[in-house]
């Protein structure tokens, strides 16, 4: 059974999917979602347990034998998204059954949950496989199913949100397939491992470089980062509020975690950092989405959009780690995938809690809930202070390693910038905080009490995440330190 | 016995308090255990106390006693047990769990500022300091003290922001977190320093306490009082004992608050002047860095909590029983309440440093240690800036309240909380004046420079002249102010055109100082607003950047992107 564990990753949410569509029933269909995200949680972490000890786990796909045939591959790097993807797909999925019934139309719902676990099935397919073009087969499986959950937002914004989303998406992946097609053409090999052996010979070719070139651009559409992230404020905004918390902690991160599979186990540091000067591209680009992202995040007044934006800053924290080149830099964009997940998804599941009894994230409509929702408020505080990065949460270990690689390169201004970004977080978490704490209640006094504990218990149990982690940050820091060096030295035996 | 940290018995009582809601004297008991039982557990700490542990490859010590902190933590016991005596009448319309809870977290996160023997513990508490004694500000509720109260948490966060930066440039650079000497030399050091500067209030970065001290609520400003610039003291005088640079900003610190407090009207917003001018002293006694110096500076700190602590109340007593503190509209309250009086004006006497009281014993150290170590041109200039101390915090306070033209005002004394804890405070003030060996024997420096003698001739002589002096110019500047329409008819003399000179002098210097001090703010604040409108156009909900954009023109940035790539490989 264990020896299967790489291939049932993608296979549990991947069977249950189908089973959701054909039952036809919202309450049965929530409970295989919630099973199988678990399930999907218990298969990674024994993954990421098995690869700490024993070291890179290779499944060939069908006993063909790799590099001809399929092969999964499994090494410290991608154990640890796994266990974010689904980490957050366990918290998220209980945490659907009530704000869906509230959000989807009913009849809709069973084809929610099928939409959802492809979605997840797609995210954790990307990250367990170790073949370039299947990576492009679960891109395309997990941004398809993602289009139709945006669309099912409940305001008609949602659906030019997803198309547009469609349309952008559409052209990262097929970026990404004609850099892979690229790849192929030079080396006659999809498989990744066997790549990264066959690329070295071919470095100085221009196909090599152009496809470098289309794969970089195709990632950096996927990931949002700045100034190609124009499709997603609205994507998580008019989205259902779950699936504006599974996709803002996962989609971003997944993309950030091609983009390191290919750039660096790949084509190899040496080729990206030294020949394509990686590093000097990304570092402006990340330093006007940090600063430029967090001022937009200020004068939004939906604060679903506010969030959306603040992601696309914190996507410039992690493309801003890679952009440093080192060991430390890389640790602190792998602390970040997994502390942002944590804080986005706990902030976001804090605002959809606030949907479901008030029927908006208008600021002005918070006004006064930090008395008539103390749960809900509380928890958002408490994600907001990590968005920040203040000591005891995990926004403050990713800021800690930021600054640590932004010293050790010498680079003052960038660690200086970081810490002054930190200020613009806390102004556009405090609009929200002055608007829920010092304002008083102006809606009907039968609305607005605090949300169900069917919601609560799940964001709560991410903000705690957020707060033990960030005081116990030995063990997440170790692994991402460990993944950091993987990445940066290359493939592995 | 064994002791826990000081800050987690302050910590988790304020835990507490939020459920004593609707039990005021189990809340009342509650609160006044907290620092009894904080006081017994420090008193069992011994010197070279240590609590360490591993983080992230750093060693951290949230708890570090040495003779220094170990000061400061009686202290802040001390004051913190007067600030809530003066503060258990708060009624149901005061807020009081609000400024309860906040008040002891606050105190609290003093303590652990002061033991904290690394820079990421001290950043915690640093922060926390600022976020716990908000509340005291917005407690007040007028939109005004909101607004200075946003004012203030804004600086302090930067602050914390600031010392942050430092402590990782310096940990980087020495591969260590521990908080000890530092040169003022490189980002570091400077960044800290910077960050120890907006909380101890050098000039410039001052604006902070005069905007917000006054604006709290009657009983916050005497927590208020206690804590922040003490800590930022500490931290001085832990960090950049002897950094040369400190006894001028000490100087002006000391001076320049002067002008401001004589033509200020609000009582209140005096005491803050008064407070800068104090602040003073210390910072010059540790920029001057010699056992004597240190030691002066530290007692000074000790001091100063109880005479202006004492002086914040018994304002605080005013304005809690007639609701003003503005100098034009008391008067004559000396009638109605005779003790509120009394114990002011034994404020007034410690803070003018009378022999007997208080400030003398510790302010004379700084003034020694100034000749000691050759700094022949401070010592007139801080001789000056006492005697300005004695016109606006000696005399202006109390005669203006009590005594002076009657306003007509008549009340009762305050409740009987308040009058204990200023009674506490008078006699902690005399006794430190009367009996010095108390402080002198838990200074940091023990040895030759603890036994530092306050009541000699020459001292006492100097300072009594000082007074007479300072008391004189005071009374005839008053003669002038206050009745201006008897001067056209007295005799144009000599000594009547020296006298009309001098306060000429005084007033133009005062107006330059904050001309200048206007015009350079509002410089600032123009540059920031113009900043912001900048940002707001290209950042706000209508701005390039914030717009809604349609699918093509996002794919023309795809192709520029892919294009400038392929440019830049290809050429």
């Amino acid at each position: 059974m264990s020896t299967h564990l790489p291939v049932l990753q993608v296979v549990v949410p991947l069977l249950a999917a189908p089973v959701c569509a054909l039952i036809r029933n919202a309450r049965a269909a929530a409970v295989i979602a919630v099973l199988a995200s678990w399930a999907t949680l218990a298969i990674a972490l024994s993954l990421l347990g098995d690869v700490m000890s024993a070291g890179v786990i290779s499944y060939a796909l069908g006993d063909w034998v790799p590099p001809i045939g399929i092969e999964y591959r499994v090494d410290i790097v991608n154990a640890w998204v796994l266990v974010i993807v689904s980490t957050i797909a366990s918290a998220v999925a209980p945490y659907m059954i009530t704000s869906v019934e509230d959000e989807v139309e009913r009849r809709r719902i069973p084809l929610f949950y099928a939409a959802y676990l492809l979605c997840l099935c797609g995210l954790l397919g990307i990250t367990v496989t170790g073949d370039v073009f299947n990576v492009f087969v679960f891109l395309e499986i997990s941004s398809l199913s993602a289009y139709a959950l945006i669309a099912m937002g409940t305001r008609r914004r949602a659906l030019t949100a997803a198309f547009r989303y469609l349309v952008m998406g559409s052209v990262g992946a097929t970026f990404i397939v004609i850099g892979i097609g690229l790849l192929y053409v030079m080396t006659g090999s999809l498989n990744m491992a066997d790549l990264a052996v066959l690329l070295p010979e071919v470095w100085d070719s221009r196909t090599v470089k152009v496809a470098y070139g289309f794969l970089g651009v195709g990632f950096c559409l996927k990931l949002a980062l700045f100034p190609l992230h124009l499709w997603l404020p609205n994507a998580y905004a008019f989205a259902p509020s779950a699936v504006t918390a599974f996709m803002a902690s996962t989609a971003t991160k997944v993309a950030v975690y091609m983009l390191l599979r290919f750039f660096l186990t790949i084509f190899g540091a040496p080729f990206s950092f030294g020949v394509m000067a990686l590093d000097r591209v990304l570092l402006p680009l990340a330093l006007v989405a940090i600063v430029s992202m967090s001022l937009v995040a200020i004068f939004q007044v939906d604060v679903k959009r506010l969030l959306a934006y603040s992601s696309v800053a914190q996507i410039g924290y992690m493309v801003l780690g890679l952009s440093f080149a080192s060991v430390t830099g890389l640790t602190a964009t792998l602390l970040h995938l997994f502390n942002h997940a944590l804080m986005k998804g706990a902030l976001f599941m804090a605002m959809g809690c606030v949907v479901y009894r008030i029927g908006s994230v208008h600021i002005d409509a918070m006004a006064g809930l930090g008395k008539r929702m103390p749960w809900t408020m509380a928890a958002f505080v408490l994600g907001g202070l990590s968005l920040v990065g203040v000591p005891l949460t995990v926004g403050f270990v990713s800021k800690w390693f930021l600054i640590l690689g932004a010293l050790e390169r010498g680079w003052w201004p960038v660690a200086v910038i970081v810490l002054l970004a930190s200020v613009l977080a806390l102004v556009y978490v405090w609009r929200v905080v002055e608007a829920a704490y010092f304002r008083p209640y102006e809606g009907d006094e039968g609305v607005g009490v605090e949300a169900p504990w069917r919601l609560l218990v799940p964001t709560w149990a991410l903000v705690g995440a957020n707060l033990y982690f960030g005081i116990n940050a030995v063990r997440t820091a170790q692994v991402a330190e460990r993944a950091a060096e993987v990445l940066m030295t290359g493939v592995g035996p | 016995m064994s002791s826990v940290p000081p800050f987690l018995i302050f910590l988790a009582g304020a835990l507490v308090v939020p459920f004593l809601r609707g039990m005021p004297v189990v809340r009342a008991a509650w609160l006044l255990m907290i620092p009894i039982v904080g006081a017994l557990n420090v008193m069992g700490i011994q010197e070279g106390y240590q609590l360490q542990f591993e983080f992230l490859g750093y060693t951290l010590t949230p708890v570090r006693a040495d003779r220094l902190s170990l000061l400061f933590g009686y202290l802040f016991h001390l004051g913190a047990f007067i600030s809530i005596v003066y503060s258990l009448h708060l009624k149901d319309g005061d807020r009081p769990t609000l400024q309860h809870t906040s008040a002891v977290v606050y105190a609290g996160s003093a303590l652990g500022a002061v033991f904290a023997g690394d820079f990421i513990t001290l950043f915690v508490f640093w922060e926390l300091l600022a976020v716990s004694s908000v509340f005291l500000i917005w407690a007040r509720r007028s939109p005004r003290a909101v607004r200075s109260g946003l004012r203030y948490l804004l600086v302090h966060v930067v602050s914390g922001v600031t010392l942050l930066a430092g402590a990782m440039v310096h940990a980087h650079q020495t591969g260590s977190l521990e908080f000890g000497l530092m040169e003022l030399e490189g980002l570091a050091a400077w960044l800290i320093f910077l960050a120890f500067g907006v909380k101890a209030a050098f000039p410039l970065l001052h604006s902070w306490l005069i905007d917000a001290y006054p604006e709290a609520t009657p009983t916050g400003t005497v927590f208020l009082c206690a804590f922040t610039t003490k800590v930022a003291v500490y931290a001085l005088a832990r960090g950049f004992a002897g950094t040369d640079i400190l006894i001028y900003v000490g100087a002006v610190m000391a001076c320049f608050p002067i002008f401001y407090a004589v033509i200020e009207n609000d009582l209140r917003r005096t005491l803050g002047y008064s407070m800068i001018n104090q602040i003073g002293f210390m910072v010059c006694g540790i920029g001057v860095g010699t056992h004597l110096a240190i030691n002066g500076a530290v007692s000074h700190a000790f001091n100063d909590v109880l005479f202006k602590g004492l002086l914040f109340m018994a304002m605080g007593a005013v304005m809690h029983m007639t609701g003003k503190t503005k100098a034009s509209e008391l008067g004559g309250l000396y009638k109605t309440m005779p003790k509120t009086a009394i114990l002011c004006i034994v404020g007034a006497l410690s803070i003018s440093a009378v022999p007997l009281f208080n400030a003398f014993v510790s302010k004379s150290m700084i003034m020694s240690a100034l000749l000691y170590e050759h700094h022949y041109w401070i010592w007139p200039v801080m001789l000056f800036a006492s005697a300005g101390v004695v016109e606006h915090a000696g005399i202006k306070i109390p005669y203006f309240a009590f005594f002076a033209h009657d306003s007509g005002i008549r009340t009762r004394e305050p409740p009987g909380n308040m009058l204990v804890a200023m009674g506490i405070a008078a006699a902690a003030c005399l006794a430190i004046g009367i009996w010095p060996d108390l402080l002198y024997g838990i200074l940091p420096h023990g040895g030759e420079a603890a036994e530092y003698e306050p009541y000699t001739y020459t001292h006492i002589l100097t300072q009594i002249q000082l007074l007479c002096f300072a008391i004189g110019a005071v009374a005839a500047f008053h003669l002038w102010k206050i009745y201006p329409a008897e001067i056209p008819s007295v005799n144009l003399d000599a000594d009547w055109v020296y006298r009309r000179a001098a306060v000429k002098v005084t007033r133009w210097t005062g107006a330059v100082v904050s001309g200048v001090d206007r015009a350079f703010r509002g410089t600032v604040l123009k540059t920031v607003d113009r900043t912001l409108r900048g940002a707001f156009r290209a950042h706000g909900p209508k701005g390039i950047l914030a717009r809604t954009w349609p699918a093509g023109s996002m794919v023309l940035w795809v192709s520029i992107l892919l294009a400038a790539f392929l440019f830049l490989q290809f050429f």
